[in-house]
């Protein structure tokens, strides 16, 4: 609602505003579950992207071939991505008070996600299916 | 957009020196230079900070002490809220040497230097330290905080087991100076639907409350991406809190609750 025409108004008629959303729960709970996530899932990408930095082609096209660690990058994909497009929309919905770019920035950053999330996991599937 | 910085309006100029005149022979004097934010709508200019030189050997030990000494024998055009003079009101919450706290409780000794006194940030000025709490009281009306209840009344006053009385303890002493709530960053950019640490302490006071039936009815008001969850777990409210409360961990069990009833 526009601040410009408030003044004619009660305070408590803008704080009520349109009433509580019924949601956030959701939002809030995946961020966390998300981190937790991350947690595990990023430790073994660590170890094992260290332990494949020997520069030897072979043996990391050979890893990504296991089905196991294949589910595992693709699982840290998917809560890396997610989590990071949680994090932007509340970092835009604090930050951002004009509507119009509101709106764009959220789009932007969710298409961003499943963009760039998408190719991720789509280079991880080549790996796995590959030749 | 977001705000980088103040609006032209906003912008601080230094202002005007106040200083002791010459000390009598033979008397000892403690000076210390309070700097005070001055604005008012009236004479048409920016904020500026007026500086007054206290001699503190011929004044009380607290930030409020010193202001009223200067409202009444220096400046009697400052103007400040205050009332109970001992941390119970909340009346002379304002933000002194960088923090929110209330006048009344922060002794000048605790404060190295310039004494720095300002209103509570982000706030609407009324006028020198006085801000505009309307937002603020409103978003305490919105929250009804009085106990509702659906069984009829009883004939004599309703029961709450000690245990129960126990999980009130570090809200109900909130006095509402919203010295957390104007700490908070999330409050700064947001106050327009965030409700801020103070009104969540206050609105899990009666969530808390073994003796009020309407919790349901309470947590559906504050289940909002703005109201409740653009608290970020910064952690200004609690260390702010002239009372000692934690108004973070409330908004944390609000949270939980949320969760909770999901099943």
């Amino acid at each position: 609602m526009s601040k410009s025409n408030n003044h004619m108004r009660s305070a408590l008629k803008s704080v009520r505003g349109l009433g509580a959303a019924k949601e956030g729960v959701q939002h809030w709970w995946i961020q966390r579950v998300t981190a937790v996530a991350m947690v595990p899932l990023l430790l073994i990408l660590l170890v094992c992207m260290l332990k494949l930095a020997t520069g030897d082609h072979a043996a990391v096209a050979a890893a990504f071939k296991h089905p196991l660690f294949a589910v595992l990058a693709l699982l840290s994909i998917l809560a890396v991505f997610w989590h990071m497009k949680l994090g932007l929309q509340v970092v835009i919905e604090d930050y951002v008070h004009t509507e119009s770019v509101k709106i764009v920035s959220l789009l932007a950053i969710t298409f961003a996600t499943f963009v760039v999330g998408g190719i991720a996991a789509l280079s991880v599937l080549k790996m796995f299916f590959g030749a | 957009m977001a705000e980088f910085a103040l609006p032209k309006n906003s912008k601080i100029s230094k202002g005007k020196t106040w200083t002791l005149p010459p000390a009598k022979a033979g008397e000892e004097r403690k000076v210390r230079k309070f700097s005070v934010y001055r604005w008012n709508q009236d004479d048409g200019k920016t904020p500026q900070v007026d500086t007054y030189e206290v001699d503190m050997n011929d004044c009380g030990p607290m930030v409020l002490d010193a202001l009223i000494k200067i409202k009444n024998e220096i400046d009697p055009s400052l103007t400040f809220r205050r009332s109970c003079r001992e941390g119970v009101c909340g009346s002379c919450a304002m933000n002194i040497d960088g923090g929110n706290t209330l006048a009344c409780t922060k002794a000048c000794e605790d404060i190295d230097g310039e004494v720095k006194i300002y209103p509570l940030p982000h706030m609407p000025v009324i006028k020198d330290l006085v801000p505009d709490l309307s937002n603020f009281y409103a978003q305490y009306a919105s929250i009804e905080p009085w106990m509702k209840t659906q069984s009829p009344a009883p004939a004599r006053e309703r029961l709450q087991s000690a245990e129960d009385r126990k999980k009130l303890d570090g809200l109900y002493e909130c006095i509402l100076c919203a010295c957390c709530s104007t700490s908070c960053p999330s409050y700064w950019w947001n106050s327009d639907r965030y409700l801020g640490p103070a009104i969540l302490l206050q609105a899990y006071r009666w969530i808390a409350d073994s003796r009020d039936e309407m919790t349901g009815e309470r947590l559906d008001n504050l289940e909002d991406p703005f109201r409740l969850y653009r608290c970020h777990t910064i952690m200004n409210c609690a260390q702010t809190c002239p009372k000692g409360l934690n108004p973070a961990q409330a908004i944390g069990e609000i949270k939980k609750l949320m969760v909770e009833r999901r099943g």
